[in-house]
């Protein structure tokens, strides 16, 4: 399809397109909670490269990735509560890194991943790009809320790095990938909490209760109408993240912090009350219901939490003069 | 409404304590037991001593006590490690109660001292496809023959059909009348020819309900209660005890579980309990819990003057439902990445506590009435706010639009 490489340089093998045609696929991809490797490669790994990879790394591997025959990922969390430079137990020293992280997206299929790793340095973090066939390297599956994505740890022990971007850089080029990531991922759970209330309004329209369809009761009619609310404000929010991925403009930070809250909030609304408009068949395993739900909060904190999220604003707008 | 123990109540919580504590089953006494049978065997154990259904008349296993009681030895057999009995909520808190109501004196004596002990286990065969909070629009038939009824039809959701003895049945003698008036309740032989069940599996994995199919299923005219035509009045016995009993709901995620994982997490690179905006959330968690509580308190002080369970009850499973969503979402988030971790060979507090719940907490706001559908009986029963024009009223049920 193709849809790898949309933001990949033409020089890299890429289709050298914006993101805005990137935030569209986002989009239709969370909108049928499609199971692929897509926001961990995507996202992650191929912006993690092209703001951080010098040039040999991204001839390494960027040609793969934007035909689709390679997959990276990233990782940072080693454990529960939020990651920070003070928390990283990863390390690498001449050239071999040694740590273990957790929950990483697509760790099984991945041929590469970026680690962040503590740094003395700078930050007090740098990131590794290490080839996960390395024979430093094991991975242990792990199962999640939402076993249609793979998900494993991964144990490093003196597997062969390279350094991406600056040393005692990583904890700032980590910042700029998330923003990057975070405005991506609320196209895709924008898609997804729309296709909460098509599915909802559908149904409704089509279920009796007391003689009437129940689209036909206020509780549902206002259940749906703050769906679409909350839907509406995001998009607006993700269209203005998506300009600023796109300009690389100043105030991406805030923009995309303002991206990723509203559609997190919204597609946590749109999951759990989709499966309520549906009564018992929306509880069932055979109703897609499940799938939204369950992928709303996998991606809900994928990146980082709302509430690590709703920090990021309040910091974005202190810092910025748009604000 | 009474916070500390009255003497005699101070002395019952005494002796409750006293039996749990030399009575409570070890491991060894359980060893080689699976889940159900280890409820039968504790189930028994506890009537034989006069500690189980406490509240049920002497002849059927209880002791006649008081809701308060009840209370008491709730949180004192919380305290203690037991088995799980939630096989016998239905039976115990729904088909008894109507047994007891509506039954005749032979019956009562045959099923309702099964029902304490636990030797016999009901289900609940009311809702339809096309009757969930709309109950009364179900379609199941049955057709008067001799002695006997011949029931053809469908239920769904029916919890625990697949390990249940008996269940209690309503379905409808005459469609030609207003929806209401042409039902009629039964209790039914779960091995009668003609039921099959098929489990159905739901979001979280497991499988605890199921469809029940009745193909040409014979049930004689003595098991039915109350008379013919009058199924609905039975029903809202049965309706008004799953109120109260699954009342208190709410799942594993409680205030003490957020706020201990809140100290165990970090937010920058604090505990997450020091963060003022999870103090802020916690706080009004607590609120929410603590308001359940007393709520609770008071409505079994009211019980124990004898009034009986009314609409308000609804208020438990309306708050604790969804108060119960969001605090394990929000444990979820606390975890940041390794929140979304379901894996059973994880520490429990870390890989499922929060995730089960996450996945079960959408059932039970749809079971024993919806979110919505406890909201209008506050508006409707407890304000006395008018009801929606209704399109099922005064008519035929076979008249009534059906959308298909
Ligand atoms: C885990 C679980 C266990 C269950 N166990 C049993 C059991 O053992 N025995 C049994 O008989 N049943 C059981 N049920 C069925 C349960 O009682 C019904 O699912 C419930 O009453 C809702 O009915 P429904 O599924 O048909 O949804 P519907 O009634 O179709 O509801 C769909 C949506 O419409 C809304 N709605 C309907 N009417 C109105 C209205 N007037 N105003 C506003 N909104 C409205 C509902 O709130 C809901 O959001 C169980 C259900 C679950 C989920």
């Amino acid at each position: 399809m193709g849809w790898t490489a949309t933001v990949i340089p033409e020089e890299f093998g890429g289709l050298g397109l914006s993101y805005l045609e990137l935030a569209v696929i986002a989009e239709e991809l969370g909108r049928c909670a499609a199971p692929v490797p897509f926001g961990s490669s995507v996202y992650l790994a191929t912006e993690a490269l092209l703001l951080g990879g010098n040039q040999e790394q991204k001839e390494a591997w960027l040609p793969t990735l934007a035909t689709g025959e390679a997959i990276g990922t990233f990782a940072y969390a080693e454990g529960g509560g939020q990651s920070s430079p003070k928390s990283l137990a990863t390390k690498a020293s001449g050239g071999k890194l040694s740590g273990r992280k957790v929950v990483v997206p697509d760790a099984e299929i991945a041929q590469f991943v970026i680690v962040a790793a503590a740094s003395d340095s700078g930050d007090g973090a740098s990131l590794y790009l290490v080839d996960m066939s390395d024979a430093g390297v094991s991975t242990e599956s792990v199962q999640t809320l939402d076993p249609s994505r793979s998900h494993a740890h991964i144990d490093f022990s003196s597997a062969s790095a390279q350094l991406l971007g600056g040393e005692g850089q990583g904890w700032g080029l980590l910042q700029r990938v998330l923003d990057r990531a975070a405005v991506l991922t609320a196209w895709e759970q924008l898609g997804g909490s729309e296709a909460c209330l098509e599915m909802a309004k559908n149904y409704a329209m089509g279920r009796y209760a007391f003689g009437r369809a129940i689209a036909s009761y206020q509780a549902i009619k206002h259940k749906l109408a703050d769906m679409y609310v909350k839907n509406t404000l995001a998009r607006s929010n993700a269209y203005y993240g998506a300009w600023a991925l796109n300009t690389d403009a100043a105030e991406l930070p805030l923009a995309a912090a303002t991206a990723r809250v509203g559609s997190t909030q919204a597609y946590y609304f749109s999951s759990k009350e989709n499966i309520q408009t549906h009564g018992g068949m929306g509880y069932t395993w055979e109703f897609d219901c499940q799938f939204y739900y369950r992928r709303s909060k996998l991606l809900a904190v994928n990146i980082g939490s709302e509430g690590l999220w709703q920090e990021r604003l309040i910091a974005a707008t202190e810092q910025s003069n748009v604000a | 409404m009474d916070f500390e123990d009255t003497k005699e109540e101070a002395a019952f919580r005494a002796d409750a304590q006293a039996w749990f504590a030399a009575n409570a089953p070890t491991a060894k006494e359980l060893e080689g037991m699976d889940g159900m049978q280890r409820a039968k065997y504790w189930q028994a154990k506890k009537v034989a001593a006069g500690w189980g259904c406490i509240r049920w008349p002497k002849e059927y296993g209880g002791r006649d006590a008081s809701a308060i009681e009840q209370v008491i030895l709730n949180q004192e057999e919380a305290k203690i490690s037991a088995p799980e009995t939630g096989v016998f909520s239905i039976g115990q808190g729904m088909a008894a109660p109507t047994l007891m109501t509506w039954a005749n004196d032979d019956d009562k004596a045959r099923f309702v001292p099964r029902l304490a002990t636990g030797e016999d286990i009901w289900c609940q065969l009311f809702s339809e496809p096309a009757g969930g909070s709309d109950l009364a629009a179900l379609r199941t038939k049955a057709v008067k023959d001799g002695d006997d009824w011949v029931i053809n039809g469908q239920k769904i959701w029916t919890s625990g059909a697949h390990y249940s003895d008996w269940g209690i049945l309503v379905v409808r003698t005459d469609p030609n009348v207003p929806k209401h008036q042409g039902l009629t309740y039964f209790y039914v032989d779960m091995k009668s020819p003609g039921i099959e069940i098929k489990p159905i599996r739901q979001i979280s994995g497991e499988s605890n309900f199921n469809e029940v199919y009745f193909t040409d299923v014979r049930i004689p005219d003595s098991q039915r209660l109350g008379a013919v035509g009058q199924g609905w009045k039975v029903s809202l016995t049965t309706l008004m005890n799953e109120r109260a009993s699954i009342g208190a709901g709410g799942g594993g995620v409680k205030f003490d579980s957020v706020k201990k994982l809140a100290a165990s997490v970090n937010i920058g690179d604090r505990p997450a309990i020091e963060d003022s905006a999870v103090r802020a959330k916690l706080a009004s968690w607590y609120v929410q819990e603590a308001g359940l509580k007393y709520t609770s308190y008071r409505t079994l002080s009211a019980l124990s003057r004898g009034a009986i369970p009314g609409p308000e009850n609804s208020i438990g499973k309306l708050v604790g439902a969804v108060k119960s969503q969001d605090m394990a979402s929000f444990a979820i988030d606390l975890l940041e990445q390794e929140g979304i971790v379901r894996d059973k060979s994880y520490d429990e507090a870390i890989g499922s506590l929060f995730q089960d719940t996450y996945m079960a907490i959408p059932g039970l706001r749809i079971a024993g009435g919806t979110d919505e559908i406890m909201a209008n009986i506050i508006a409707e029963r407890v304000l006395g706010l008018p009801q929606e024009p209704r399109a099922d009223k005064g008519i035929p049920f076979s008249e009534v639009p059906t959308g298909s």
